[in-house]
Order: structure tokens, then sequence, then C-alpha cells
């Protein structure tokens, strides 16, 4: 009769969960999968597939190494693998793969202390390790529909400034495996946008800020935002919940600041694209945007309006 | 991200269930603490004849309400009882002699003026029957002169999940309800009255629009079903759109608060005289196999309850006073019903597979925000939550954890299982601590 368990209240929880989360970001990632698969064919496929597992069994085989709880099931691995090989060239070899899949898991994620604790985007720092070791492998474009056995290469767009805008939109040029189809991008970003998994101010700022500062500086502003890796930065990594502001101010000024810092690196540096550098810098700027984010309003800010 | 309030999964199980009385126990035990404030001491002795409505425990502190006997008996034992939260309260045992001889107190109050009715209402034993257990002379009784009231809300909304028994009060005893509002309006001068229904109740709302049709300050509104409608400061700015700021309370607003259960209940006592002595609750949970509302006597043993709505006491694991949200254990079965207790859940034990596990397990916090949209105060739970971890306690009050009421919305939406709404109590204590 006695003998009641008694424990704090909430007794009920939420369905949502974080392999939950992980799994909608997956689902929003493949329409811009199947436009890789038809732009650069199997081999694209084939990459996305060996980077998903190389992230999950490396996060593995670090949980077993440090004696942590097996932290693959919640798919952050499946997603952080997904977003490198969508962020390499189809022509990158399966071994620079490799290497990046394990910079991202094992060095930015895993020695910091896993899921929450990491202070930049894995897949991002991945990238950026890759493109500074292999600069000419990184930056080897497959043209579109091109025939296996003799693969022809060109330059981005960002550098030829050539393509037609709707080229651009739908996916016909050069560039990384999942960062070519705007569209495809777009659709899963708004899929993620209604299942209220990622909050749009952060990459609506950062695309306002891109279009408006070319603008300024003298370029054409809408080839600008459909070129390069913008929208899969802007709504895929630029909207990674740990290593970006956690209040909709800061995550206004982390969509400025990337903005801004693209524009420069596009415009002024020597590396056709910045959209990488700019979300890494900003990471780090992270927690001092927070410290001067977080204001409590008390009661302030919320109504919960009246139906009819 | 943006959405003020959380959704919740409703699981109003006994919302067309109506309620049954339930059959006199042998015994009841009355807590002399049913309500927030200061306890109450027995006025009566082991052996004393007790008839119901007779007034058992009374206190002078300001801040209380005096205890009725619910039935008509013999006291046997006067004792302690060992509260959920660590604290212990007399109780008063009384054997019950299923005759319900009516004690010669109860009669209807004269009423003609304020502090008649204020009176009226503190014999009356009545608390806020929502949950909190506020006295409700005391929240009825603020200075007019310094807070001039100019908007009475009946709380309808009853946002937590599984609770139906301020659904069927507004169905059965819809006039009752709209009286004892009237004669709030008319005793304290309150010229507008709103009655404020979650949209998840749909005859409800039509009932009392209804009946209200020719009232001219008495307007029905239907809030959004989102949880935490029904705390007092959220249902404040619903309703009005006042902002009930950091140490205030509504009637610093101009605004007063009271559930439809209370309201109704004062009406009643206005026109019999009998104290509050039964409540209505909702009887549900996976252990309950036949979920109900009951009206049962105060002091009644909770398993009592639990059999008559056939839950076999054996299988419960856990049983909850209130609702899932906010709602607190208990240790004991044969506890006592109180005035305050809307609903009495119980639940089985669950089964411990490996899907269970994965879905409780506690997992690090992804920054996600879920808990900082779900926070009905605009607090960031997740960062009290690491302030607390680290004994940070001037970021505790730079974050205001003190505003937190531990609606749960924040543990419920967290998608890592995290313990935050835990974390903000044990941090609130913590802030006060020296």
């Amino acid at each position: 009769m006695e003998n009641l368990t008694v424990t704090a209240s909430p007794h009920e929880r939420g369905n949502v969960s974080t392999a939950k989360i992980m799994t909608d970001v997956i689902i929003a990632l493949i329409p811009a999968l199947l436009a890789a698969g038809v732009v650069f064919g199997g081999k694209a496929l084939m990459l996305t597939g060996f980077c998903m597992i190389c992230a999950m069994g490396l996060e593995r085989l670090c949980n077993l190494v440090m004696k942590r709880e097996s932290s693959v099931g919640d798919l952050s691995a499946a997603v952080t693998g997904m977003l490198l090989a969508f962020n390499l060239p189809v022509t990158i070899s399966y071994w620079q793969a490799f290497l990046g899949v394990f910079v991202a898991i094992v060095v930015v994620k895993q020695l910091f202390g896993g899921l929450g604790h990491n202070f930049a985007n894995p897949a991002i720092v991945g990238r950026i390790v890759l493109m500074l070791s292999f600069p000419a492998a990184m930056t080897n474009w497959a043209i579109p529909f091109f025939d296996p056995k003799s693969i022809e290469t060109g330059a981005t767009p960002l550098v030829t400034k050539a393509e037609s805008y709707q080229s651009l939109f739908l996916g016909n040029v050069g560039g990384c495996i999942g960062e070519v189809s705007k569209a495809a991008l777009l659709l899963g970003a708004l899929y993620l946008i209604a299942r209220q998994v990622i909050d749009p101010a952060a990459p609506l700022m950062f695309i306002a800020t891109v279009f408006c500062f070319s603008h300024i500086a003298g370029y054409d502003g809408l080839y600008q935002i459909l070129s390069g890796g913008l929208f899969l930065g802007a709504f895929f990594m630029a909207t990674d919940y740990v290593t970006t502001p956690i209040n909709t101010l800061g995550k206004l000024i982390f969509g400025f600041g990337c903005g801004i810092i693209t524009c420069v690196i596009r415009f002024y540096a020597s590396y056709p694209e910045g959209v990488s550098f700019s979300i890494l810098i900003m990471n780090v700027v992270t927690p001092l945007i927070d410290m001067l984010t977080i204001r409590v309003t008390p009661l302030a800010k919320k109504t919960i309006k009246e139906e009819a | 991200m943006i959405f003020s309030g959380i959704e919740i999964r409703h699981k109003k199980n006994t919302a067309g269930a109506e309620t049954i009385d339930l059959p006199l126990p042998e015994t009841v035990r009355i807590m002399m603490e049913q309500t927030m404030g200061a306890p109450c001491t027995p006025t009566v002795k082991v052996g004393d004849k007790v008839y119901v409505g007779q007034k058992i425990g009374r206190t002078n502190a300001p801040l209380s309400a005096p205890v009725h006997s619910s039935v008509s008996g013999e006291v046997t034992a006067l004792g302690e009882i060992l509260l959920a939260n660590g604290k212990s309260c007399d109780v008063v045992e009384i054997k019950c002699d299923f005759a319900q001889t009516k004690s010669p107190d109860v009669r209807p109050p004269v009423v003609n003026s304020r502090e008649q009715f204020l009176e009226a209402v503190r014999e009356s034993g009545c608390c806020g029957l929502g949950g909190a257990g506020f006295p409700t002379h005391v929240k009825l009784g603020v200075d007019p002169g310094k807070f001039p009231i100019d908007t009475l809300i009946l709380n309808g909304a009853e946002c937590e999940p599984y609770i139906t028994s301020d659904h069927r009060e507004m169905l059965e005893n819809a006039q009752g309800v709209i009286d004892g509002a009237k004669a709030v309006m008319k005793y304290l001068s309150i010229p507008e009255c709103i009655i404020a229904i979650e949209n998840n109740k749909p005859d409800a709302v039509e009932k009392m629009r209804q009946l209200t049709a020719t009232e001219e300050h008495i307007t029905v509104r239907a809030l959004k079903a989102k949880y935490p409608q029904g705390a007092e400061k959220i249902i404040c700015h619903s309703c009005t759109g006042r902002v009930v700021r950091e140490g205030e309370f509504p009637a610093h607003k101009g605004v007063i608060v009271l559930n439809v259960s209370t309201a109704g209940f004062i009406d009643s006592y206005l026109k019999t005289g009998m104290p509050l002595v039964k409540r209505r609750l909702t009887v549900d949970g996976n252990a309950v196999r036949t979920p109900c509302n009951v009206r049962a006597v105060i002091g009644t043993p909770l398993e009592n309850i639990l059999e008559f709505a056939d839950c076999k006491t054996d299988i419960v694991w856990k049983l909850l006073i209130g609702g899932p949200m906010m709602g607190i254990c208990t240790y004991d079965m044969s506890y006592p019903l109180i005035k305050t207790a809307n609903a009495l859940l119980a639940y089985t034990e669950p089964i411990r597979n490996k899907k269970y596990i994965e879905a409780n397990k506690q997992t690090n916090c992804i920054r996600c925000g879920r808990c900082i949209s779900a926070c009905p105060m605009g607090l960031y739970p997740t960062e009290l939550e690491k302030a607390y971890d680290k004994k940070n306690k001037g970021r505790l009050i730079k974050l205001k954890v003190n505003l937190c009421m531990n609606c749960g919305a924040c543990s419920y939406v967290c998608p890592a299982r995290r313990d935050l709404a835990a974390k903000n109590q044990l941090a609130k204590a913590f802030v006060l601590e020296k």
C-alpha cells in the first residue's frame, strides 16, 4: 500500500526529443540530396552515405574509448556527416572526405565533450580544414550532368559570374554536392520552419545582409545570394542550436555578422567563398553575443492572444 | 519557435462524465492545514459529537480559513500527519455516523455590506478551488482605496491535462457560478466580469454565453487552449492585456481572478450556509479503470475514491493530487482529501523497456531554446539550470528565478529531458538561503 513513487512535477513530458529534431533535419536535407543525385550522379549519393556512416562509426568509437554512453541514437552524427558531405565537391576522394569527418566528429565534437559542448559547428570546421589542406581538390568543381568517364570541371559561378538566375536557383551550376540547388534547400528550410525546428531569424538576416551589402558594394545582390553555399550555410548551419545564440536578438546579430563577413571575404579577400569562415567566426563570438543579449524582461514579452 | 504557451495533450477523458456523489467513508481525517497560510488549531476533543458544517478548527491569523467537519459523527482521535513537503500538520479523525445531521450553525448568512460579505466568505472556509488554495476572503478583501478593482475574471481555463472538475462545474452548476460572480460584483462594487474559458471546452463556452446573454456586465471569452493559460497572471494578461509585474498581484492592476468552482461555492454558501465540506474532483490516470468526476467529502481517504473508480490499489505506482503538470505526489494512499485537490491521478508503473529508457534518458542541453519560448514568464530555464549547477547566486537573481511559478512547461518541451522545472525550484530555495 505504501512505497508509492514520489517525484517532482511535471509528471508528463512532451514528444520532442533530440533524435526527432535531428530526423527532421535529415528529412529537410533529402530534397537537396536528390537534386545532387540528379546533377552530379551516383557519386554524390555514395559520398554522402559514406560520410554519414563514417560519422556514426567514429562517434560510436569515441563513445567506447571515452567510456561515454552511446550517442549515435541522437542522430546528430548522421546530420554532421550529411552536412559535411554537402560541403564537398563531388570529385573529392573518399580518404579526404574521411579526414574531414574525423576532424568534425573526433576533434571538434567528441574531444570537447560531445553534442552540446562543441564550440563550433563540426561540419564547418571539417570543411575548412579540408579546404586549407587540399585547396585544389576542394575547388575542383564538376560541371553539372558530367560524364563519369571524363569529368569536366569548371570554376564556381562566384568566379565566372555568368550563370542565369534560373540555373542558379534550380542547381544547373558547378559547386559542392549539397549547395547547388537553392530550390531544394529552400524546400527543406520551409519544412524545418513549419515544424518549428529552426528559427528563421538568423538565416533571413544572413541572406538579407548579403543582399544589401552586395548592392552597396556594387555587385549583383540576387546573383550573390543565389550562388555559393549561402542557402546551405544560412538555413542548415547558421541555425545549429549548439553554436548559435539562444534568443532572437542574438540570432539576428549572428546572422548580420555572418552576412558582413561573407561579403568581405567574397569581395575583398583571396577566397571566392566566405560562408563557412563567416559561420565559424560567428560561432566563436556566440558566447559573447549570449552574454550581451540575455536580459530577462519578465512577463513583458508574452502575449497569449485570445481567440474569437 | 515563436509560440506563447505550449501545446499539451489534453486527455480530458472525463469531460462528459456527470459528477457522482461518493458514498461516505467510515472515518474521515480532516487536516488543519487545508489552504495556503497559517494552519488551524483543533477546537474539538476526542469523544466530541460533531455535525456536518460544524467548525472544528480555527485560527486568528489573517491569511487562513477555518476548517469544518464534513460528516456527522464522533471525534475518535487527534493526531499528526506528515505532508508531502516534509512538514507535519494536525489532523482530526471523525468516525462517521452516516446520519449527516446538519449542524445548527448552518444557516444562510446575513449579508448586506462588503464587510459582512467578506466575513461570510471567511467563515465558509472557502479557498481557491483551482489548486493553489489561496484563502478567498483575503483575495477579495484587498483595500479598495489602495487597489480599485474594475474587473473580476472567472477562471475556467483548466489548462492542465485530465482535469475536468471546473468544466463540469460550468455545465452542472452554470447558474450558480454566474450568481456567485454577481454576488462578488455586487458586494465589492466591481463593474465588469469576464468568464474566461479555454476553447477546448466549446460546450461550457456555449452554456455560459446563453446564460449571460442578457447580462450587460458579464462577458464570456474563449481563450486559446495553451498551457499554462489558467495561471493567474497569464489569464489576467490574456483577458485584459495588463501585465502583472514582479512582486505584484493581479489586484495591483485592478483585477481579481477567481476560479469558477470558487464562485459556484460562494453562491451555494450564500444560499444555504453550508461551508466548504465537499468538493468535486476528477479521478483519472492509467491505473483507473473508470475515469470519473466524483463529489467527495473533505477528509475522505484517497484509497476510497480510487476504489470507487475501479482502481486496483495494489497496481498504483504513483498517485498525484492535482494535474500531471503541477500536481504533487503523495506517498500514502490513506492520505485524506483536501480542499484544494481538483484531481486525483493514479498511474501504474511504466514498463522500463529499451524504448522507455531511450525516451526518458536525460542528455546534454542542445541549446535549442524551446524552454525559453515555452516559459510564460519570459525566463531562461536553461541558463537558470547552468547558474544553479554552478551555485551562482548572483546570476540566479539576475535571471529572476524568483518569478518561476513552477508550471513545468520548460521540462515538458525539453528534447533532452532535462529536469528544468525541478532545478528552478531548488534554485529558488537556494537563492533564499543565507
